[in-house]
Formats: C-alpha cells, structure tokens, sequence
C-alpha cells in the first residue's frame, strides 16, 4: 500500500499520507466510478482484481525467486476446475465456498510443486520451456478428459457453477441495505476480490521481508553463493513454485465462482504471457509495479474494444482493424517502448528485503 | 592441538584431467592455514570439494571428528564452514545489510507459516538477525554502508562485506578464496587485520592466496599444491625453503609464471 502511494507522481513523495489516502479511496471508489461508463466496466474491474491476484502469485515466483514460468495459468486452471468440480451440478457436487477454495488453493500448490520437482535444476530459458509446456499439458487434459471417463466435460466446459455463497451471504444477488440502497453483485463482488487482494499483498509483503524473501532473491541474484551461505535451493525454489502456484490457485476459485462457467479456452498460454507481460510492465520484484502492471494491461484491451470501434466508424464509416488485431499490435508497442524506456518497468523502485523498522541505519549513498 | 579439518586422500577429475591427485591435509582448531600454489594447482578446486561445490571422486572429509556429505553445499554450510569467493559473488540488488541477514539463513529458524502469520518468535528473530547483521558490518568495518545496495560497494568494501556474509552462517572454519586479489597494499594492511581478528576472536581460517607475503606473514601453517598434489606442509619459514615449493613457482615445470613468488 505504501509502496503504490509513493508511486504516484509528485504526490507519492511531497505527502505520503494523502497519497496513502488516495490510493485507499481509489480501492474503494473504483467501482463507483466504473459505473459511470456502465456496468461492463464494473465487470472489467471485478476482472482486474482476478488478474492483479495472479500477478501478485507469478511475481513471487518470477520477480522474487526469478523462475521463469510461462505455464503459471495452469495453477490458475487448477484452481478454477477444483472448484468447479465439487461446487457445480457436474458431479452434484455442492461444496461450501470455505472449503472448497482452500481446497482449489491446496491442489494447485500441490500442482505447484509438481512442476517444481523435475524442473529444479533448470534456469532461465529452458525452466521456462518446460514450464511452457506444463500449462499446455494441463489444457489438453482440461480438454480431452471427457472420455472415456468424463471428468472435465472437454471442450464445453463446466456450466452453472456455485456462486460465492459466505456465511449465508449469497454474493451473486443484489444486497439490499435498508429501504432504498442496492448494491449490484458485480460491486460485491468487487469488495470481495479487493478483499482477496489486500490480504495477498501483505502476505506476500511479510513474506519479503522475511528469511524467505531473502533466499528467494539470493537464488535469484547468484544460486551459487545462495549454496554457499547454506541455503537449501531446492526447498526454496519448491517452496516459491507452490506459494505462487496457491495464489493461482485461490484466483482461479474465485474466477469459477464469479463467472459460473470454465472452460479450457480460458486457460491458453497466451494468459500465461499475459500475465507475465502484467509483471515486466509494471515493474518486476516490485508489488506496487506488478498491481499498476496488472490493472493497465487489463483495462487497455477493454478501452480499445470499447473505443477502436466507434472511432474508426466514424473516421472511415467501417471497421479496418479488429479490435483483437489492435491489441496485440498495442501491446507489443507498449512492450518495445517499455524495453527502450524504463527497462525496470513502470515502477522500478527497489524492493526491501529488511523490515524498514527495524533498520535504523542513516541512508549514506544509494 | 585439536584438528579441525582432516582432508584425506582427496582424488577430483575432470575428464581425463586429475584437478587434484589423493590430497590429505590437517586444519588445527585456531590456526590460520594457508593453501598456496601455481595457476592451476588446484587449490579452488579444493575448496569447492571441501564446500560441497564438487562431490570428490576419491577421499573424504572430516570435519570436528564427523564425515562431512560431499555435494551438498547447505549441509556443509551447517556443519559449520563458510566460504568466500574469488570472484565477489554478492547478492547485488540487495543491501549490505541484506546480504548479510541473508547470510543468518541457516541460523534461523522461521518457517513460512509463522511469517505469514507473524508469530512473535518470527518478529523476534527478525529483530535479532538484523541486529547481528548490523554487528557483523561493524565487525568488518563498513556499518556506514548498511543501506547501501551492495553492487554500489567499491571493491575492497564488497570484499569485506562477502566476509561478513559469511561469518553469518556462525562458522567454525572460514575459508576465503583469495582474498587479496585486485586490492591495493591499504586494503591488503586492512584485509590483514581483519583476518588476524577474526582468528582471534575463534573462527579457524583457511586461506588460498596468491599475495605471498600476505601467506607468509599471516599463517601459521602452509600446505602447497602443485598440479593437483600436494608438494609441502609446514610452517612458512620452511615452506620457503623447500626444494620442491621453490622449483614449482620459479619455473621447474617449465611453462609456470615465475612471478607470483617473487
């Protein structure tokens, strides 16, 4: 929370506290704003917040541990089908949302370690072709497993899931407070996804500033003398592939529950880049720069889809180029100008590894 | 005295080449013992057998009278033996004081569950590693620069700072892989002292260097490799007066720079 306050240009850095301020307001206004340009874009948001969780995970494992994984939508697929399973008419499944979302988070961690395992050895490039391929061999699973069993129900998916239902609180109607105030599902589930969100940034917060988050980075910065101060890379690289694999896997529940409906297309390994994209644009290792990298990259095919057709309606009375087409175009722009201009990302500021109150040394030189 | 480090017969080969050839030294507790050598006589080689780098082909390793595991770097680490490297291997987007709080690693105890939670015990530790850490620097004479990112150290102070990272781990034996190397005759005088208070303060070390006056006015006890066997162990006095040690550095093997012991 900090960290984004003091991200904020001029702001951030004259007044922390009114900057702490605004980022708070805008958590919890966003929606109302949103609305102002109709309900999609609540929706969007309610996306949005999917996606920083999942950056959020992925950047444990990426920025923090620097494990290239291009197959971290498996996780979330994992989660999302746990839940989908024993919360849908499926298999007559009707499992309370408090048990099954730790239990999508569980299966996905376990996931996460199973990718681990063989892939310990490996760095860089070629963990990362590995990790490629386990997120597209989980997909073809998703896919394929109707028969001879049906498990997954294939390619069509699993419809009419369970929505979030807490302590009786069905979030998928409309809340009625009083006589006059309703507030829409979309903005419930808003706050609830919000909700998810902080409480992932200050665990993964903790878990930075802590002997953890310093083994992490020693792996990341030079593995061999991370050996040779005795730490046990295996454990902790495993222990980074299930803690972001669990997030993954919590996102995807509540991505199946929000949705009611999952289906393999969801899962594809352009996600997984996209959300690898999320972190190298906002600002790898740095939470603040992973959720500004989560949120623009999540509005802007929106905004495009919302804007690029009327304008080039009204410019040439028809649609030259799909939406879709410009995205891509869009985003690899946004990329190769990101590489030549702030190569560390949207917010590169340094990450801590310490527990700023507990260092009381004078800052001498940077 | 009471022997620390007993090498015995320790074979590594790579390929068709024998990096080291059935070596067997003695550390006493205390001392400070030096490994010295020609280019490619073996001597990191060595080290990385010892630290657990390289799982040796031959020999063993015992350690405060227990067999040290070979290759397992972490379990080397706990048995109480720290290195440094030849060439400055920092974690270099983290802080002096990082680095060396990341060093406490093995000493500490929090598991993820009770940092996600907080647990007192956590933020206890917490607070005591950072306190050691920032004692560690004193220790070693950069506090100044606790805040500082430690790819921004100029050399001689990433050096020490390497050697605090590895008092750290709270080791018994400190092995430091040239140490000296790209420092100027301040930084060595200072580089002296501290190695001379480290020993003083109980921690054994083991010392490759090439800087031979820094070997000789330093250790008290010499082991020299040549082409991955060891020629010689004593004191310095008569190291230096071996036949062997002298045709080994001045040329005997014919393409050896003659330099080095000069």
């Amino acid at each position: 929370m900090n960290e984004l306050a003091l991200a904020i240009p001029w702001l951030g850095k004259r007044n922390p506290a009114a900057a702490r301020g605004v980022v708070i307001l805008l958590a919890f206004a966003a929606p109302l704003i949103a609305m102002l340009f109709g309900k999609t874009w609540v929706r969007i948001l309610d996306f949005a917040m999917l996606y920083v969780m999942l950056a959020i995970g992925l950047n444990l494992v990426v920025g923090f541990a620097g494990l290239l994984d291009l197959g971290y939508i498996a996780f979330y697929a994992v989660g999302a089908y746990t839940f989908a399973f024993l919360a849908s008419p499926h298999f007559e499944l009707h499992l309370p949302f408090w048990l099954v979302l730790p239990l999508g988070a569980g299966c996905a961690a376990l996931a996460g370690i199973i990718l681990g395992l063989p892939t310990l050895r490996l760095r860089g490039d070629y963990l990362a072709i590995v990790t490629l391929g386990f997120g597209e061999i989980v997909r073809i699973f998703l896919n394929n497993l109707n028969q001879p069993i049906n498990i997954t129900n294939g390619p069509q998916g699993i419809n009419m899931i369970d929505p979030l239902v807490l302590l009786g609180w069905d979030v998928s109607k409309p809340l009625k407070i009083g006589e006059e105030i309703t507030v829409n599902s979309l903005f419930q589930y808003y706050y609830i996804f919000l909700a998810f969100v902080v409480l992932s940034v200050v665990l993964v917060q903790r878990l930075q500033v802590s002997r953890v988050g310093r083994a992490w980075a020693a792996i990341r910065d030079d593995e061999l003398a991370a050996k040779a101060i005795g730490i046990n890379t295996r454990n902790m690289k495993l222990l980074a592939f299930s803690l972001g694999a669990t997030f993954g896997g919590v996102s995807g529940g509540l991505f199946a529950a929000f949705q009611g409906f999952v289906s393999p297309e969801s899962f594809s390994l352009m996600e997984s880049i996209a959300v690898l994209t999320m972190i190298v644009f906002g600002g790898m290792g740095n939470l603040a720069g992973v959720i500004v990298g989560a949120l623009a990259l999540t509005a802007l095919p929106e905004v495009l889809r919302y804007v690029a057709i009327p304008v080039q309606q009204a410019l040439f009375d028809k649609v030259i180029l799909d939406p879709e087409v410009l995205r891509m175009l869009l985003l690899s722009l946004a990329m190769i100008f990101m590489m030549l201009l702030r190569p560390a990302g949207l917010i590169p500021a340094y990450s801590r590894y310490s527990r700023p109150e507990l260092v009381v040394g004078k800052e001498v030189g940077k | 005295m009471i022997t620390l480090l007993e090498a015995r017969g320790i074979t590594k080969r790579f390929g068709g080449l024998t990096a080291l050839s059935d070596v067997s030294l003695s550390i006493r507790k205390g001392e400070v013992y030096g490994l010295i050598g020609p280019n490619g006589a073996g001597k990191t080689t060595f080290f990385n057998v010892l630290t657990g780098a390289y799982v040796p082909d031959g020999g063993e390793l015992v350690f405060n009278g227990t067999e040290l595991p070979t290759g397992k770097p972490h379990k080397v680490v706990e048995a109480g033996i720290a290195r440094t490297f030849q060439n400055i291997r920092l974690f270099r987007d983290m802080t002096a004081l990082e680095n060396v709080m990341a060093g406490h690693h093995i000493r500490s105890r929090a598991n993820p569950f009770s940092i996600l939670l907080q647990t007192r015990q956590a933020r206890e530790e917490e607070r005591l590693i950072t306190e050691r850490a920032y004692e560690l620097l004193r220790y070693v004479g950069i506090e100044r620069f606790a805040d500082t990112v430690s790819k921004n150290l100029s050399y001689g102070d990433q050096r020490r700072l390497e050697i605090a990272r590895a008092l750290a781990t709270e080791p018994q034996l400190l092995a430091l892989d040239e140490p000296a190397a790209g420092m100027n005759a301040t930084e060595t005088a200072k580089l002296r002292e501290l190695v001379q208070t480290i020993r003083h303060d109980g921690v054994t070390v083991l010392l490759i260097e090439h800087d031979v006056k820094l070997v000789m006015g330093l250790c008290d006890r010499l082991a020299v490799l040549d082409f991955g066997k060891k020629i010689a162990e004593d004191v310095p006095a008569e190291v230096q007066k071996n036949d062997a040690v002298i045709s080994a550095y001045l040329g005997g093997h014919g393409n050896h720079k003659a330099g080095a012991a000069a």
